[in-house]
Formats: structure tokens, C-alpha cells, sequence
């Protein structure tokens, strides 16, 4: 566990910006602020936090919100249950364990290898939580203080971060293509349908895997 | 109920539950094998799907402005295999100056 506070330390800033990005989107989205840092205490999962926002932001309504950041961390059952025999203890413990797997404190641990650490995960994911849920409520409370955050090229750090998680996926071919055909069902959706929909649709992709 | 706090509580609800399958419920059980191989696509798939709605999605059409600047930061960071925060920083770098400038 002190392995992992340690290792995650050098990504608190970065969580910590990100989550007061994530504070000042939220705002942007009529996300007030004790529902934002809410959000980000009981969901701590950027991508779909941010998702949710975006398509409410963009006025895509509640359900196609909820879709969006349900269907963004429907990975998470899969990245659990390739680290859940892991787990100790009681069922309440395990399930209060399990909310520390996110993204970075699954891929620093080792989550999917024979070499997976929980502790390790434990250690990272709760330095992430603080960071997150710090970042969101100064985000929330001091967002008119930072301002119009497209100024800031928030936005694009966004875009960026994205941009790097999906690199981290492409680590063979049928994982390049289903990247490839859900952009594509992205970028071909958006014009037809509520925000939201594409990112939704795009998870078809799996289906490639299908194929021999 | 706003629409935010619908989202909040319907979110957190169902990412509590996503994060607990595996720990709580399937832990010493295997999934089947070929189910498995698909929902291991599910995350490039999200996240290319990420990528181009954060980078051009502008309500319900598609628009090149200065955050593809910072994607292709981001991208760069990543290439010169940059720390997370690294990437981050330099695509808001990026998106600020090329709206700076424009």
C-alpha cells in the first residue's frame, strides 16, 4: 500500500488538475458543486465523469448521459474480474476495495498479469481518490476564479489524455481495429444522432473480435 | 430531480456495481473465454470513440479547431513516451496557445 501512495505520487498534481477540470466542466454543465464533488467522490472515473458532463453540457439530457458513462465503465467488470480473486475478506471489504480500480491504479499494479499487487492497487487508487475528489471540489468552488476553462485549453488536455489512454490499448491488432471501427462509428454517428449516442454505438466494435 | 443529480446517483450506482463484479461476485469463476476476448476490445474501442468526440465533436457535428492541437500534443508526449501528466499539460498547453494566437 505505501509502495503504491508512493508511485502514484508524481500523478497528483496531473489527477488533481484534472479532477479541478473536471470541477469547472461540471459547473459548465449546470453540475452544481456539491453534486459535482459528489460525483466524483462515489463514481472516481474521469472519463465517464467528464462524458457525462460533456453531454449534458451539450444538452444531450439525462439518459444519454448516464448511457454514455455506464457504457465508458462497463470496462471496469472486466479489469475487476481479471483482478478479483485477488481480494480479501469479507464481501462489504471487497466491495469497498474494488472502488479504488480505475484506470492507472489497475495498469500500475500489474491488473490482467500474474504479477498483479493489490496493495499496490489499493495504495494507488486512494492517493488518485484524494487527488480527485480534491481537485473536483476546487474546481467546483473556484471555477469562476480559473476562469473560461477553453481559455486554459482544457478542453484539449482532454483530447490529449484521451489520446494516451488509447495508446496504452493498442497493444495488438485486434485491439487497433476495434479502436479503428469505433472511431469511425464515432465520427460517422455525431451528426445524426444526440450527443452521447456515438461513444454509445461505438462499443459495436467488439463485435470485430468476432471474427477469426 | 435535476438532470445532474440523476446522473450523479444513477452513475455512481452503476460504476459501484461495474467495479464490484469481479471482486465481489465472479471473483474464483472464470469468464467464459470468448466473451472475455470481446469485452477486452471494449476499452480501445470507448476510448478511439473518446478521441474523436473530444477532439471534433461540437454538438452534433464535427469541427477542427484548437483542440486537435492538443491532441496532436498529446500525441507527440506520448510518442517521446512522456508521464500522464506530461501529455496532459502539453495538450493544454497547446489548445491555449494556437486559441491565443488565432
Amino acid at each position: 500500500m505505501r509502495r503504491g501512495i508512493r508511485l502514484a505520487a508524481p500523478l497528483f498534481p496531473a489527477a488533481a488538475a484534472l479532477g479541478a477540470s473536471f470541477g469547472v466542466l461540471a459547473r459548465t454543465a449546470h453540475i452544481d458543486a456539491v453534486a459535482a464533488i459528489a460525483m466524483s467522490a462515489t463514481t472516481f472515473a474521469g472519463s465517464a465523469q467528464v462524458a457525462a458532463a460533456s453531454v449534458l453540457a451539450a444538452g444531450g439530457g439525462a439518459v444519454a448521459a448516464i448511457t454514455a458513462a455506464l457504457l465508458l465503465n462497463a470496462r471496469y467488470a472486466p479489469m475487476g474480474i481479471s483482478v478479483g480473486g485477488s481480494f480479501r475478506g469479507g464481501a462489504l471489504r471487497r466491495f469497498g476495495e474494488a472502488q479504488l480500480v480505475v484506470d492507472e491504479s489497475w495498469a500500475l499494479s500489474g491488473g490482467g498479469t500474474r504479477r498483479f499487487d493489490r496493495g499496490l492497487l489499493l495504495g494507488v487508487g486512494a492517493t488518485l481518490w484524494f487527488a480527485w475528489v480534491g481537485g473536483t471540489a476546487v474546481g467546483a468552488l473556484a471555477g469562476q476564479a480559473i476562469g473560461d476553462p477553453s481559455r486554459l485549453g482544457l478542453d484539449g488536455a482532454f483530447a490529449a489524455l484521451f489520446v494516451a489512454l488509447l495508446a496504452t490499448q493498442l497493444t495488438d491488432r485486434r485491439r487497433i481495429a476495434a479502436a479503428l471501427v469505433g472511431a469511425a462509428v464515432a465520427a460517422a454517428l455525431t451528426s445524426f444522432t444526440p450527443p452521447g449516442i456515438p461513444i454509445v454505438a461505438a462499443t459495436a466494435a467488439v463485435l470485430i473480435g468476432l471474427r477469426r | 430531480m435535476s438532470a445532474a443529480w440523476a446522473c450523479v446517483l444513477a452513475v455512481g450506482a452503476g460504476t459501484f456495481a461495474l467495479k464490484a463484479v469481479g471482486p465481489v461476485g465472479v471473483s474464483r469463476r472464470r469468464m467464459p473465454e470468448r466473451v472475455a476476448q470481446l469485452l477486452e476490445l471494449l476499452a480501445p474501442a470507448i476510448l478511439a470513440a473518446l478521441v474523436v468526440t473530444e477532439t471534433f465533436g461540437s454538438g452534433r457535428s464535427l469541427v477542427v479547431d484548437a483542440r486537435l492541437a492538443g491532441a496532436g500534443a498529446g500525441l507527440l508526449a506520448v510518442a517521446l513516451r512522456a508521464p500522464l501528466w506530461a501529455v496532459v499539460v502539453a495538450g493544454a498547453a497547446a489548445t491555449a496557445l494556437v486559441r491565443l494566437v488565432s
